[in-house]
């Protein structure tokens, strides 16, 4: 464990994001404190730009406080990047894990759907499942998931299916243990590095998913995300600029941030690269 | 003849980067090498011996600086060279040749024109010239219808065919120097004894001087003219062949010499008795490589027609080149792998007519040694967890379990405080302990062990092999031991079985193969044996046996 925070803090962009990240989430909690009361209630005057009496980031089209909004967006974002990518982690780790484990008829199955869900476009195929079954954000969070698993089906497979032909792993045949000890015991703790770095980085996706869909108006109405926001200004984009700014800034950065933090977890967890560029 | 002196090494030390386990990768290396000689640099991994053939090149990786001492080439200094001049000698006038012939070569390039490729970069030849040359290299290192060869893909040839190759293009621009690291390690003995002849051929022919680095002490005797031993990146001995070989003065170099397997010192106890443990009836299993759901690919016959009986108490060798199909039978035995047809009988169970649920009793029976002591254990388990893995699987308390690993570790001679540390922290020798404790775990009656010393080496090979054979004897284990070493087979074995393409072509005790070899494939093996002609001196067998024994 020393070892790898010793890695992890070699690279230096990895611990910008780490700091960066903790910000957003200590935004996002605090946000009821910070700003108590709904974001969606007019504060002010609409068309308040930057800087003004008490909203140093404006207000919107209807007069409510961006500052507001950007806070408890952050927590719609981080909410649904986690949730979803964390759904997408069960469902793809456990499909590619049989399908790479066992091989043969099940893996081709496994397969053949997973590649029916890469043929569609991810976008799309979550516009569709959110306008079909109503926007809130359970339907977000399984949308997004329901996109995102195939990739990391395809990578716990192939783990698998390397780690399987493994001398430890005969072994453990050999010694009579259960296919459920294998799996679990033998030979998902060795691959789960790449998973867990590939998991992180599809945490910035899951972000830029969800902005998009509120972007097309297609969010939870309740809650206030990023995406809504920017989405709200677009038609106002000349005229209030700092409307759709602020909320972009707040996308871009986080996701970066991630994408850092999951770059810094890729050289740590995978020793045999780091040693490589040193 | 002539014998002046082409390289010269003086007082070379190598800094490695800090943090590792030594600050030398080399350390006050002095030796020379003179035309029409072989040199042979011997020793075992982490010797430097690799590094010091890289330092000739030009070679050495970022990290690793020379920081006293000088190699000159014909007197010119090659460590501070202008790198123009270092790339001219550079296969220029120093040819070398590496170890793993199956990826020495670009895939992508036919093989004539990467022999042209050198020609263009060392010699003034026009362009017909250059093809008339690769024909005549590609004749000289003995390749069958070079016209043909020339333009086949890499991919096409064997093992032995590419390292003929990589030394055709080590020889193209007609070097002075030879440096050939380990080039016969990763070929079979009978492909191994061929490229032997032919260094040895075109060294004499051409008057070169040849360093030659090996682990080996079999490839020494059959070539060397002068012998460097080197440890821990010094060299602790030198001298002519017959010298080092025969009359070896370092202690080091005594018991490197003294672990070459070496005759039959045979155990003395009759023959066992009885009826057999396993009986394996024409077991046969055919590959398909390459090919898909309609079929087309190559079938190789891993098994055709495999029949063997391992009797209680006898440990039984099964010996082979790579392909031979030597390992289908013990991974058939174990389970991890289901044959087309045939039997294998265990005690009178046929083990392949059972379901899963009524083999996995008798899996306790049948435990295995990997080869790869780096795979073959769980990096994040702790090394009493992976011995008790399986006693736990088969309904043990798990703390009685680790109470009988630590024993075990014990039995291999570990300390039994290695049950809390992780396999990372060992040796390859202690690993393959580890591994051994592992398969004895279960308390099996019949133990496979699938070129258990073939990854270590020769030093930790004999002590792993010694700890195998007293295990089997407190134990009464029987054994069935796969390698490709016939000298190993020779150590270990009571009878020995003698694979060729699935087949099993002579078996009989290991003694009478030896003295009385009658297929003529077993003969080829035999004649293949790095070394036979050279007798390890009896004084150092002595020594060895009693430090064994202790």
């Amino acid at each position: 464990m020393k070892s790898f925070w010793t890695t992890f803090s070699r690279n230096r962009g990895a611990v910008i994001g780490l700091a960066v990240l903790a910000l957003v989430v200590l935004v996002a909690l605090c946000a009821d404190l910070l700003y108590p009361g709904s974001p969606w209630d007019m504060a002010t005057a609409p068309f308040q730009p930057p800087l003004s009496e008490g909203f140093p980031l404006g207000s919107d089209l209807l007069g409510r406080d961006i500052a507001a909004g950007l806070a408890h967006g952050a927590r719609v974002s981080l909410l649904i990047g986690l949730v979803s990518t964390a759904v997408a982690l069960a469902l793809g780790v456990s499909l590619g894990a049989l399908a790479g484990y066992f091989g043969g008829a099940v893996d081709d199955a496994i397969m053949r759907v997973t590649e029916f869900f890469q043929t569609i476009p991810n976008f799309v195929l979550a516009v569709v499942l959110v306008a079909i079954f109503t926007p809130s954000i359970g339907s977000i969070v399984a949308a997004i998931a329901i996109v995102s698993w195939p990739p990391l089906a395809r990578l716990a497979r192939a783990e698998f299916l390397s780690l399987r032909s493994r001398e430890f792993v005969q072994a453990a045949i050999t010694s009579g243990q259960t296919h459920a000890t294998i799996i679990f015991r033998q030979i998902l703790p060795n691959s789960l590095s790449p998973i867990i770095v590939s998991g992180s980085l599809m945490v910035a996706t899951a972000i830029l998913l969800e902005s998009s869909l509120s972007f097309l108006g297609l969010g939870d109405p309740n809650l206030m995300s990023w995406g809504f926001m920017i989405g709200a200004a677009r038609t106002v984009i000349r005229q209030a600029w700092w409307m759709s700014f602020f909320p972009g800034v707040a996308i871009l950065v986080t996701v970066l941030a991630i994408n850092l933090i999951g770059e810094g977890l890729n050289d740590a967890m995978n020793p045999r690269l780091a040693r490589a560029r040193q | 003849m002539n014998h002046e002196t082409l390289l010269e090494v003086r007082d070379l030390t190598l800094a490695l980067p800090g943090g590792g386990d030594r600050a030398h990768a080399v350390e006050a290396l002095s030796f020379e090498l003179a035309a029409n000689e072989i040199l042979c640099i011997v020793g075992e991994s982490g010797s430097g011996k690799s590094m010091t053939a890289h330092a000739l090149m030009g070679l050495l990786p970022r990290a690793v600086r020379p920081v006293g001492g000088e190699i000159r080439y014909r007197g010119r200094d090659v460590l501070t060279m202008s790198p123009a001049e270092s790339r001219a000698l550079r296969g220029g006038r120093i040819g070398m040749i590496f170890q793993e012939p199956m990826t020495a070569l670009n895939p992508l390039v036919r093989v004539g024109r990467q022999i042209e490729e050198m020609l263009e970069l060392h010699t003034e030849l026009d362009r017909a010239a250059r093809r008339t040359r690769v024909l005549e290299l590609l004749e000289a290192v003995g390749l069958p219808n070079p016209p043909e060869l020339a333009r086949a893909y890499p991919f096409k040839l064997s093992g032995g065919q590419r390292q003929r190759v990589m030394i055709a293009i080590a020889l193209a621009a007609e070097p002075d120097v030879l440096i050939a690291d380990e080039p016969t390690t990763a070929l079979d003995v009978t492909t191994q004894q061929q490229i032997l002849e032919l260094i040895g051929r075109l060294q004499t022919e051409r008057g070169m001087g040849v360093i030659f680095i090996t682990h080996d002490f079999g490839v020494v005797a059959e070539i060397a003219d002068r012998v460097a031993v080197m440890r821990h990146g010094r060299i602790v001995e030198q001298g002519s062949a017959d010298e080092v070989l025969n009359r070896p003065q370092h202690p080091y170099t005594r018991t490197l010499i003294a672990a070459v397997p070496h005759g039959l010192h045979h155990r003395d106890e009759p023959p066992p008795a009885g009826p057999p443990l396993l009986v394996a009836k024409d077991l046969r299993k055919t590959f398909r490589v390459g090919g898909g759901w309609l079929g087309g690919g190559r079938e190789v016959r891993a098994a055709d027609g495999i029949s063997l009986e391992i009797r209680p108490g006898e440990t039984v060798g099964l010996v082979g080149e790579s392909g031979s199909g030597k390992s289908t039978l013990g991974r058939a035995i174990v389970g991890l792998m289901k044959p087309d047809a045939g039997q294998i009988l265990f005690e009178g169970v046929d083990l392949l007519a059972l379901k899963p649920n009524a083999f996995r009793p008798y899996r306790r029976h049948v435990q295995m040694v990997f080869q790869d002591p780096y795979a073959s254990l769980n990096p994040r388990h702790t090394v009493g967890d992976i011995i008790a893995q399986g006693p736990v699987a088969f309904g043990e308390d798990r703390d009685k379990a680790l109470a009988r690993a630590r024993e075990l570790l014990g039995l291999v001679g570990l300390d039994a405080s290695a049950a809390e540390r992780f396999p990372h922290e060992f040796s390859g020798g202690q690993r393959q302990r580890i591994s051994i404790a592992r398969a004895l775990a279960l308390d099996p009656r019949l133990l496979i062990a699938d070129e258990p010393v073939s990854a270590l080496d020769v030093s930790v090979q004999a002590q792993v092999l010694a700890l195998l054979e007293t295990i089997r004897k407190r134990l009464e284990l029987s054994m069935l031991f796969i390698t490709h070493d016939l000298r190993i087979a020779a150590r270990i074995c009571d009878r020995v079985a003698v694979m060729q393409r699935g087949r099993i072509v002579e078996l009989k005790t290991a003694r009478e193969l030896f003295e009385n070899p009658e297929h003529p494939y077993t003969r080829t093996l035999l004649d293949a044996i790095p070394g036979r002609g050279w007798q390890v001196p009896d004084a150092l067998v002595a020594a060895e046996a009693q430090r064994l024994a202790v």
